[in-house]
């Protein structure tokens, strides 16, 4: 589950604006990220976490300024993206193919996720909170050095979130960045907090 | 291209068990079935007549799973997973075309075996049908996949795929229908030109309508 990359990942974002249905969503954002950092981006319901994390993945385009990204990415948001009629090992799979990455890499994430008692089935009889467990586990998978997670802990229990805190210190440990856009804290240290007032802009 | 392999066979086995696929067989095959019904027993009119009808229920069965094409997958994030990983749309749109056309193709090329055997299609007709078929094949997948990214997610987007669908596939219905007649050369090449151009241009009009359709 480390990165695969020779290179050490960072990212940058320089005066960034977003505009999304006629409303400046994100306005003059700037923030650079080094290897071995976790985000956290707060603020309010609607301030524009996701859409952040959308615009550095590359899903949205920024109305203004530049987002540099070096390194893979890899998002986990409120899409499973995992097919429902394959067990969770067999969903799970077919990204880790499609990241290049091996069977090894997939299986360390089941037992990260705590998910290998449920890796023989299917991804439609999981519950949320497994659900959740599985898109991370899929980002895990990914061997991507930069992980975007929107709202990570939504549906975890404490068990879970513990998973979770540990694979985030084990990547950061290992020189990839985390960005996590989420309104309960990690309770893990955290190199830079991003919050967003209601406009989408830095305090 | 390990990749693209990887995407299509998923897509093969999303048709082959989400349904998509025996649907439309079943429609083709139904309305084979049902004509002869309507036509009486006169082997001539139906020999006549039944190889446009195929022509027709071949077109209109390629509606059937518009809804499933893409939908699902802008619904479940497939598409922005493909996307983060530098898939372009218009690749993806490509994908499940491929993915389409594989699908679909040999079930219904069977199916008019049985279909044309169903209205009393001479033999010699048969594989002019099952080569015209083959030929517009890739148009039909292109255009389905085309008019589901341009509707997916919209209300009514089966009805409004079949008015977008009909229109655009009229050129194929014609020359489709000519490969029937008693000099099918002129029809076929005419039908693989057009088969050829809507399949080549249909990735790019669906990749820019999955590009649209992301929020």
């Amino acid at each position: 589950m480390t990165s695969r990359q020779a290179y050490a990942p960072s990212l940058h974002l320089e005066n960034v604006a977003v505009i999304r249905g006629n409303r400046m969503v994100l306005s003059n954002l700037n923030l650079s990220v080094k290897a071995g950092e976790l985000v956290w981006v707060r603020g309010a319901n609607g301030c524009g976490k996701s859409t952040l994390l959308r615009v550095i993945a590359g899903l949205l385009d920024a109305y203004s300024g530049k987002v540099l990204a070096e390194g893979k990415l890899a998002l986990a948001d409120e899409n499973l993206a995992l097919d429902p009629n394959l067990t969770v090992a067999a969903a799970l799979q077919f990204w880790a193919h499609m990241d290049g990455a091996s069977p090894s890499d997939r299986d360390a994430a089941l037992v990260a996720m705590d998910l290998l008692a449920l890796s023989e089935v299917p991804v439609r009889y999981l519950s949320t909170g497994q659900r959740k467990r599985a898109s991370i586990a899929r980002v895990l998978a990914s061997g991507c050095a930069i992980w975007l997670l929107d709202e990570p802990y939504n549906g975890l229990d404490s068990a879970s979130c513990a998973h979770l805190d540990k694979a985030i210190l084990s990547h950061i440990a290992s020189g990839g960045i985390v960005m996590l856009a989420a309104h309960q804290s990690p309770s893990i240290n955290i190199s830079e907090s991003l919050v967003l007032d209601a406009k989408g802009r830095s305090l | 291209m390990k990749s693209f392999l990887l995407l299509v066979l998923r897509e093969i086995r999303l048709a082959w068990t989400g349904g998509g696929l025996w649907l439309p067989v079943i429609f083709y095959l139904a309305v084979a079935t049902l004509y002869p019904f309507v036509t009486g027993p006169d082997k001539m009119l139906l020999a006549r007549t039944g190889g446009g009808i195929l022509w027709i229920a071949a077109l209109l069965s390629t509606l059937l799973p518009i809804e499933r094409l893409i939908l699902p997958d802008r619904q479940a994030g497939v598409l922005d997973q493909l996307a983060i990983r530098g898939w372009s749309d218009e690749l993806v749109a490509a994908v499940k075309i491929a993915g389409q056309l594989v699908a679909f193709a040999v079930p219904l090329l069977l199916a008019s075996i049985i279909a044309s055997a169903l209205i009393g299609l001479p033999e010699a007709k048969l594989m002019t049908l099952l080569l015209g078929l083959a030929v517009a094949l890739p148009a039909l997948a292109g255009l389905s996949v085309t008019i589901s990214a341009l509707t997916a997610g919209l209300n009514g987007a089966s009805a409004l795929g079949g008015l977008l669908l009909i229109p655009l596939a009229i050129p194929i219905l014609i020359f489709g229908a000519g490969t029937l007649s008693d000099d099918p050369g002129n029809a076929m090449q005419l039908l693989a030109a057009t088969s050829l151009a809507i399949a080549a241009l249909s990735p790019f009009a669906a990749g820019a309508a999955l590009r649209a359709g992301r929020v």
